[in-house]
This record gives C-alpha cells, structure tokens and sequence, in this order.
C-alpha cells in the first residue's frame, strides 16, 4: 500500500496527541494552570494536527464535513465522531483546568475514553480490510492501542509506566510482524482463486492490461523500498523501543526523558511507514506482483 | 446511504465467457468511450501521449498463461470490472455515504458530489474496481451503464453496457442473475459459472465461465498407426537428386 506521508503523520501524531490526551483525562492529580496550558496544548497541537494532514490526502477535501454521516458502517465515519468527542470533551475539562483550577473527573474520564476509541476506530479502519491480510487483524488495534497509550506516558512525563507499556508495544510490534509475514498466504487468495483458473494448471500472470501504469497500482502495489524492510525494521524497532527503554533507566529524566520521546516517535514513524509499504493488497495478484 | 440493502428486486450483472474472449480490448475502449462523456465527471488520462501516460478506466482486461500438467500451455483473456457484489465492501466503508447499492437492481453506484476521495472503498475492493480520477478528484467506478439499459432515447439493441454492446465475440453477456429463468442465469449453470476471489465473501453478481477444455491432439492415436503408409514419400526426379546431393556434402 501506499505509505502517504499525510497519513503517515496523521497516524502517529494524532496517535500521541490522543494518547496523551488519555494520561491528562485520567490523571487524579491533573496539572492545572500555566502547566496545564502547555501539556493540553502539545496534545491539542499533535492530536489536531494529525487530524488535519489527514484531509490532505482526500481529492476532494471541501467535502471532508460529509464524512461524519455514516457512521452506522463506516469506520472512518466513526473515527471522525469520535474525535470530535474527544476534543470538544477534553477541551471543556481543560479550559476548567487551565482558566479556574478546577478538576471535573467524569470529564476527563469522558474524554479520555474518546481518545483511545478514536485510535481504535483509526486502527479499525486498517484492521477490517479483508484484501489487506496484514493488515486484517485485531492485533492491529492492539498495536495502535499501545503505541498510543506507550507514547502518550512519555509525553506527560510517567516514567515508569511509560517504560513498561514501551516494552508491551515492542512485544505487540514484533508479534504484528512475525504473524503478519504469513498472514497473506494464510488468507487463501492466490492467483488461482483470483482467476478461477486454478483448476486448470498454473495460473501464471502473462500480459498487464496496459504497458504504463495506473491508480491501482501506485495506490496498492506500492513495493519501493520492500526490500529493505528487514533492516527498516531493526531501525523501527531499536528506535522506538530500545533507546528509549535505555535513556528512561538513565539519571536526569528530563533531558534524558525528551530524548528518548524523539526517538520514539522517529521509531513509529519509521515503523509505520512499514505498516503501508509492507502491506500487500490482493488486487496485486491480478498484475502477478505482491 | 451506506448500509447494504438486504435483498435487491433483481441482480442486475454481466457474465464474462473466458472461453470466447479473444483479448481484443474493445469492450475496454467503448467503456472509455461512453462513460467519459457521460454518467459523472469524465474519465481523465494524464500525460496521454508523454513518456508516461496513464489514465483512469473502467474496465481492463488481463491476460493470464495456464499451463496444464500435459500438453501445451493455454493463454486466456481476462476481462475485469466491478462484479456488484451483494456483500460488496466498497459501499460499507464508504464515510459520506457517497457509495451505495440500489435496491432496485443491485447496481453498485457512487454519487460523485458526496465523494471526498479518500479511497477506502478503492482499498476495499478486492478486484481492483474503482479508480480514483486524478483531474476529478472522486471515485470513479462501472455503473452497469446505468445510463443506456433503461434510456429510451437509444434504440432497443443498445440498452445494454457499452462492452456487450461492443464485444465482437459475444463474450459479454447482460441480464438479471437474480432469476432463475433468465438467459444469463441459464447460461451460468450450464457453463459452471464461477464467482472470482469466493473466499473474501464479497458475493459477487457477475460471473465468469470458465474455458471449455481443450482437445488433446496426442492423447488417442490409432495403434495401426506404425502400420500405415507414410504420407511423405521419398521425393523423385530432380528433388530426390537434390536431397541425395546434399545428404553427400
């Protein structure tokens, strides 16, 4: 699949503004006034931000205000009601925060529960596609569900639950890889039951329907830089997980803490420019390629 | 709307006959040809005549080499566009409602002026069916040529799709596949019509009828044969001196 860089930042800024937004929500002790300011702020800024580079990659992006109609089946539908919930939840519960030092737990906890359902629902709109067997998992969720959360701790400062959802989200990225790897073959969609022909002989993919080409295949056969996967995935992987696990353990948590943020987020981006380039769509087969 | 209805009057589809398709790519033209200039925006190329052209198509046809345990391989064309599936995926995922199914006569649609582009129902597609229009900006799709099956305004041959009408082999058929009774249902069960990729649980309306089998020209080959007088002789006269001349070289 296509790794869109729109989509790309969509899905790991947002993921950590959101995330984020999910510590301050459920945060007994939530900060309040100038400090307060600045965390909502940076959770607004990633979170917003994402969700806005999202529309970027939409052809007709006027007409984003239609997306919020279907929600009764659309998944994407749903991630943009969600996240507005969030938002305007958490906005209110951080306004009282900020302006009168005041804590309205149930609002936080409101909107901390849109959070992680706007990841989930963003993961789901990846987890449901039947013609992306990479894809098509509830270890996806699980994935985005724990990146976001992992990441979300290091941004509002949790040190020690942050390294140990750090090390749930490296265990969740190793086994999404691991299974994902087989997952294509284990769909049972080939080449022969694509064509039906398999009941013949060897379907082998002869003459393209055009010698240039097309949507189809920049959009969903995209295998630029496939072959480097294994290293990119070491990279993700040490990235955003091992170095930040290390500079965590380290004295000085502040400066130490920071770094280790930016080299998780350099990781995730990393790691989930993987998630579409490595992705393989069925359609692929009728062109005989992955 | 984006929920699929729960059963449609009738199954309106095509049957594709893999065993007369002579890969000429008419069928991929005349689509062109009729869908740019009518139902929504225009099928847009870019860069048509550069080093790198390409274009948004509706229809295109594949061609695939089978190659059997014994005997010679087998090449078949392989035309390919939305199937309308009952189950189909596209119109779900679809977040403004812009993609739907008609109730009527199970045709798979997309209203251009709910369509934001995003492409999820592009990803969906297992088959490769819709195209985003790079000039347009929105999902572009096969309607069935919704606008030539029931228009009046056009003789009565041609109310059916562009690429029946076009097909010089006639491997293109048009009907309901909801009735039992009707020519293209007929003809799906006795040809052992098929669905494509049956295990993504799209239910396909349009069908695929398989190649017939081949004749197999060394499989029965009379025991007399040995017996038999060859039908090349020896040639006479002045070849025979030719070919000994040259035998001697």
């Amino acid at each position: 699949m296509h790794p869109a860089p729109s989509i790309i930042a969509f899905s790991t800024f947002s993921g950590l503004g959101l995330g984020l937004l999910f510590w301050l929500g459920i945060d007994s002790t939530a900060p309040t006034g100038w400090v307060a300011f600045a965390f909502f702020a940076i959770a607004y800024a990633l979170a917003v931000g994402g969700l806005i580079s999202s529309t970027f990659h939409l052809g007709r992006p006027e007409r984003t205000i239609k997306a919020f109609t279907q929600w009764q089946t659309s998944w994407l539908s749903r991630e943009a009601w969600c996240a507005v919930a969030a938002l305007v939840t958490m906005g209110i519960y951080a306004f009282l925060l900020v302006f009168f030092d005041t804590q309205v737990a149930i609002l936080g906890w409101i909107g901390a529960a849109f959070a992680l359902a706007t990841v989930y629902t963003t993961s789901m709109i990846y987890a449901q596609l039947k013609t992306v067997p990479r894809w098509n998992t509830a270890l996806t969720s699980a994935l985005f569900l724990s990146l976001s959360i992992a990441g979300g701790a290091l941004l509002s400062g949790r040190v020690t639950i942050g390294l140990v959802l750090l090390l749930v989200a490296g265990g969740l990225q190793a086994l999404w890889w691991k299974t994902g790897d087989t997952r294509f073959k284990e769909s049972g969609t080939d080449l022969k039951t694509a064509t039906g022909l398999g009941n013949i002989g060897e379907v082998r993919a002869f003459e393209p329907p055009h010698t240039g080409t097309n949507y189809l295949l920049n959009e969903m056969v995209y295998t630029v830089g496939r072959r480097h996967a294994r290293k990119l995935r070491m990279i993700a992987f040490i990235l955003m997980l091992v170095v930040p696990v290390f500079l965590l353990l380290l004295p000085y948590p502040h400066i130490f803490g920071l770094l280790a943020l930016i080299s998780h987020i350099a990781g995730v981006l990393v790691s989930r420019w993987l998630f579409f380039a490595e992705a393989e769509h069925v359609v692929g087969l009728y062109y005989g390629m992955r | 709307m984006t929920q699929l209805p729960e059963k449609t009057d009738r199954k309106m589809g095509l049957v594709i006959d893999l065993d007369t398709c002579v890969g000429c790519h008419a069928c991929v033209v005349s689509c062109k040809g009729w869908n740019t200039e009518n139902y929504g925006a225009p099928l847009s190329d870019q860069n048509p005549y550069g080093a790198d052209p390409s274009g948004t198509f509706l229809n295109r046809v594949h061609s695939y080499e089978v190659q059997p345990e014994s005997g010679p391989a087998q090449l078949i064309h392989f035309p390919k566009s939305c199937l309308h599936c009952e189950d189909a995926p596209c119109v779900t995922v679809c977040p403004t409602g812009a993609s739907y199914k008609r109730t009527e006569d199970g045709i798979v649609l997309v209203n251009e002026k709910d369509c934001i582009g995003c492409g999820l129902c592009a990803w969906a597609c297992p088959y490769g069916a819709r195209e985003l229009d790079k000039a347009e900006g929105v999902m572009k799709k096969c309607t069935l040529c919704v606008d030539r099956i029931y228009n009046e305004n056009l003789p009565e041959e041609d109310r059916v799709p562009a690429c029946v009408r076009t097909c010089p082999s006639n491997a293109r058929h048009f009907g309901d596949l909801g009735d039992p009774d009707s020519a293209v249902s007929q003809l799906v069960a006795e040809r052992g019509g098929m669905d494509l990729m049956p295990e993504q649980g799209t239910k396909p309306v349009n069908k695929y009828l398989p190649p017939r089998p081949k004749d197999r020209l060394n499989e029965e080959i009379d025991i007399l044969a040995p017996l038999l007088a060859p039908v090349v002789e020896e040639p006479k006269g002045f070849l025979g001196w030719l070919d000994k001349a040259l035998e001697k070289l």
